[in-house]
C-alpha cells in the first residue's frame, strides 16, 4: 500500500465531513492554505468552509467549546497542534468531558475526538516533543487511541469520530510522512502478520512461529520495535513477537496475554518517560494475569525521566532507541534478573 | 405547572392585578425555603456531602427563567438550586438528587452541584462551564434551533482565564450566549475588591459583549433587565452579558461564613424578597407561602431515605 499516514488521516476527516453533517473540525491554523501545522486538514476548509474552523490560540476554551458542541448533538473533532499543549485543556478533559456521561447518569453522550500529534526525534525540544499519553490513560470515561503505520489509520480515525464517547486520538509526528504498512495474506515482509477484528485492533508482527519474547508497544515506537525484531532475528537469532496496540485505554490485553503465554517473556516499549508510564500499568496487569508464564521479570523501555533536549544528540540520549529494545529483549529472552 | 405557566393562565383569566408579582414571589419564596431547609438538614446531620445555597440571589434565577423558552439551554455552577427550580419547578427531583436517591436527577451520582435535566446542566468547576455554554450556543446556532444558551457565573469566577478565551470565541463566532454574572461581592471568603482589578463590565465589553447592569435589589427591576438581555441575544444571535449586583445572605457552603453580623445585616437590607412581599396583598401572600410550604413538606416526605 502506498498511502502516507498523513493522507490517510486527511481522507478520514474528509469522509467524516462528507458523511455526517454534524461533524466539524476545530483547531488552530486549520484553514487553507495552511491546512494545520502538520497539514492534516489541508483542503478541508475549502471543501467545507462552514465546518472547518481556525480558532484563536485558546486550547482551554477549545476543549470546552468542543464539549459543548458535542453535548448538543454536534460531532466535533478538535486538533491540538502539539500534544504538549493538552495540558492547557486538562480541566475540561478530567472534570467535564470524561465525567459528563456517568456523572449525569447516562442522560448525555460526548461524541468528541481530540486529535493531537505527540513524540520527539525532530529536535523540537522540551515542550514540543513529549509523549504525554500517560496523563490520559488513567482518566475514567476517556478512550485513548494511538495508531501507528501498521493500523488502518483511515478506519481507526473514522471509528473514533463515529464513537458517541470522547476519544483522544494520538498521532506520532513521525507517522505523518511514513507509508501505511499493512499485512497481506498473513504476512508483512519477513513477519507473520495478524490483526484483531475489533474496532481498535492490536497488530501482531511475529518473526517466527515460535518466539521467545513478547514486545508490546504503540504509536511511534512500533517502527523501532520492528527494526529491533529484524536485528534480533538476523544478528542474534532471537525471534520476537511485536504487539502494536491501537487503544491504550480502556486497554484490551487479550492478545498480549496470549502472546506472553507463548513466549514467557515481556518487554514494554514506550516513548514517554519511564516513571508512572503506561508500561507500568501493562506490566502490573500482565503479571497479575500471567505470572506463572513469565520466565523472568518484565522489562520496560522508555524515555529517561528528563526533559527532551533540543539538540539531536542530546535528544537521542533521552529517548528510547532500537538498541534499548534489543538489549531488553536479549535480557528477557535469557530470563536473567538484569 | 411551573410559575411561568401560572402567570400565563392567571393572566388569561383576566385577573391581572398583581398576578405577576405574586407568581414572581412564589418562585423566589420556594427557592428560599428549599435552601433554608437544606442548611437545616445539614445542621441536623441529615444530609451528607456539601451544598452551596443561593439565599438572597433567588430573584436572579426566577427573573432570567421567566424570559426563556423550553428550547433554551441553561448552564449553571455550584450554586445552582435556584436556577434549576426556576427553570423546571422540579422540587422533588432536586431533593432526591441531593439526598442521594436512585430517582434523583442523576441517580445521586451528581449531588448538589452536578445536575442534569433536559436543556439544563451544571458543574462544580469554576469557569469551565463558560466554554461549554459557548459550544452549546454554537451548536444551537448550527442546528438553527433558535434557542439561546444562558450561563450563570459569579464574580469570583471572573478570576478564571478560560472565561475570557470563551468571551472571545463567543463573540468571534457569534454564539447566541447570555452570560449572567451574579456579582455577590464574595469569592468564597475573599471580597471581590481583593480578587478583581479594573471594571467587571469592561471585561465583557472589551470582547464586544454588550453588558446590562442591575444595581438595585428590586425583583421587578432584575426581571426587566433580564428581559432586555435575553431579548438582545435572541434578536442579534450574538453574545451579551448581564451583571446583577446581588447578595449572598448565607455561607459560601454550609457553615463557613466569616463575615461580621453587621455586614450580613447590611446585606439583608438589600434582600429583594421582603420588599416584594410587602408589595403583595397579605392574604394572598400567606396563601402563596402556605402552598410553597406544603410543596416542600410533600417533597421532603417523598424523598425520605438514607443520608
Amino acid at each position: 500500500m502506498s498511502t502516507r499516514c498523513a493522507a490517510a488521516l486527511n481522507a478520514a476527516l474528509a469522509e467524516a465531513l462528507e458523511r455526517w453533517d454534524e461533524t466539524l473540525l476545530l483547531g488552530e491554523d486549520l484553514a487553507d492554505p495552511y491546512g494545520g501545522a502538520f497539514r492534516i486538514t489541508r483542503g478541508l476548509s475549502t471543501r467545507f468552509p462552514d465546518r472547518v474552523l481556525s480558532s484563536p490560540i485558546s486550547e482551554a476554551a477549545l476543549f470546552g467549546v468542543s464539549a459543548g458542541l458535542a453535548l448538543r448533538g454536534r460531532r466535533p473533532v478538535l486538533e491540538i497542534m502539539f500534544g504538549d499543549f493538552i495540558t492547557l485543556g486538562l480541566d475540561q478533559v478530567i472534570n467535564h468531558i470524561a465525567k459528563f456521561r456517568e456523572m449525569y447518569d447516562e442522560q448525555v453522550r460526548v461524541p468528541l475526538v481530540v486529535r493531537t500529534p505527540m513524540g520527539g526525534r525532530r529536535g523540537y525540544g522540551p515542550t514540543h516533543s513529549q509523549c504525554l499519553e500517560k496523563l490520559l490513560v488513567g482518566i475514567p470515561g476517556l478512550t485513548v487511541v494511538a495508531g501507528s503505520e501498521y493500523h488502518d489509520l483511515h478506519r481507526l480515525l473514522l471509528a473514533a469520530i463515529a464513537s458517541d464517547d470522547p476519544v483522544f486520538f494520538i498521532e506520532n509526528k513521525l507517522l505523518y510522512s511514513r507509508f501505511q504498512q499493512r499485512g497481506r495474506d498473513g504476512r508483512l515482509g519477513p513477519f507473520l502478520w495478524e490483526e484483531g477484528d475489533s474496532t481498535y485492533p492490536t497488530v501482531q508482527l511475529r518473526a517466527a512461529d515460535r518466539c521467545s519474547v513478547s514486545v508490546v508497544t504503540w504509536g511511534g515506537m512500533a517502527h523501532l520495535a520492528r527494526q529491533a525484531a529484524e536485528q534480533l532475528a538476523i544478528e542474534h537469532e532471537t525471534m520476537i513477537e511485536v504487539l502494536i496496540l491501537s487503544r491504550l485505554a480502556p486497554v484490551d490485553l487479550t492478545p498480549l496475554l496470549a502472546s506472553v503465554r507463548r513466549t514467557g517473556a515481556l518487554v514494554v516499549a514506550e516513548e514517554g518517560t519511564l516513571t508512572g508510564g503506561v508500561g507500568a500499568e501493562i506490566v502490573a496487569r500482565v503479571q497479575h494475569e500471567a505470572f506463572s508464564s513469565l520466565r523472568g521479570p518484565a522489562r520496560r523501555v522508555a524515555a529517561r525521566d528528563a526533559v527532551i533536549p533540543a539538540a539531536r544528540h542530546l535528544e537521542d540520549a533521552v529517548l528510547p532507541q532500537v538498541e534499548d529494545i534489543t538489549d531488553a529483549c536479549l535480557a528477557a529472552a535469557a530470563g536473567t534478573e538484569h | 405547572m411551573d410559575w411561568r405557566e401560572r402567570v400565563a393562565a392567571e393572566g388569561s383569566r383576566g385577573d391581572r392585578t398583581g398576578h405577576f408579582e405574586r407568581e414572581f414571589y412564589r418562585g423566589i419564596y420556594l427557592i428560599r425555603r428549599l435552601e433554608e431547609t437544606l442548611l437545616e438538614l445539614f445542621a441536623a446531620g441529615r444530609l451528607s456531602g456539601t451544598t452551596h445555597t443561593c439565599l438572597g440571589q433567588e430573584a436572579n434565577a426566577v427573573a432570567v427563567a421567566f424570559h426563556l423558552t423550553d428550547a433554551d439551554v441553561v448552564v449553571s455552577n455550584h450554586r445552582c438550586h435556584g436556577h434549576y427550580l426556576a427553570r423546571t419547578g422540579d422540587l422533588e427531583g432536586l431533593l432526591a438528587e441531593i439526598r442521594g436517591l436512585e430517582r434523583g436527577l442523576c441517580s445521586g451520582k451528581g449531588g448538589s452541584q452536578h445536575l442534569c435535566a433536559p436543556n439544563f446542566y451544571t458543574n462544580g468547576i469554576q469557569g469551565g462551564i463558560v466554554p461549554l455554554a459557548t459550544g452549546m450556543a454554537l451548536a444551537e446556532k448550527q442546528r438553527g434551533s433558535g434557542a439561546i444558551v444562558t450561563v450563570f457565573i459569579g464574580d469570583g469566577t471572573l478570576g478564571q482565564g478560560v472565561v475570557y478565551e470563551s468571551f472571545n470565541i463567543a463573540a468571534l463566532w457569534a454564539a447566541p450566549l447570555l452570560v449572567v454574572v451574579e456579582a455577590n461581592g464574595w469569592a468564597q471568603s475573599t471580597p471581590t475588591p481583593r480578587a478583581m482589578a479594573g471594571s467587571m463590565r469592561q471585561r465583557l465589553e472589551a470582547f464586544g459583549l454588550p453588558c446590562g447592569m442591575v444595581e438595585g435589589t428590586d425583583a421587578l427591576e432584575i426581571h426587566r433587565a433580564a428581559g432586555a438581555a435575553v431579548g438582545q441575544v435572541r434578536e442579534t444571535g450574538r453574545p451579551a452579558g448581564l451583571i446583577i449586583r446581588t447578595q449572598r445572605l448565607g455561607p459560601h457552603s454550609k457553615g463557613d461564613d466569616s463575615r461580621s453580623p453587621e455586614e450580613l445585616e447590611t446585606l439583608r437590607e438589600r434582600d429583594p424578597l421582603p420588599r416584594l412581599a410587602a408589595s403583595l396583598d397579605p392574604e394572598q401572600r400567606r396563601a402563596i407561602e402556605a402552598e410553597c410550604e406544603r410543596r416542600l413538606a410533600a417533597a421532603l416526605t417523598a424523598t425520605e431515605g438514607p443520608l
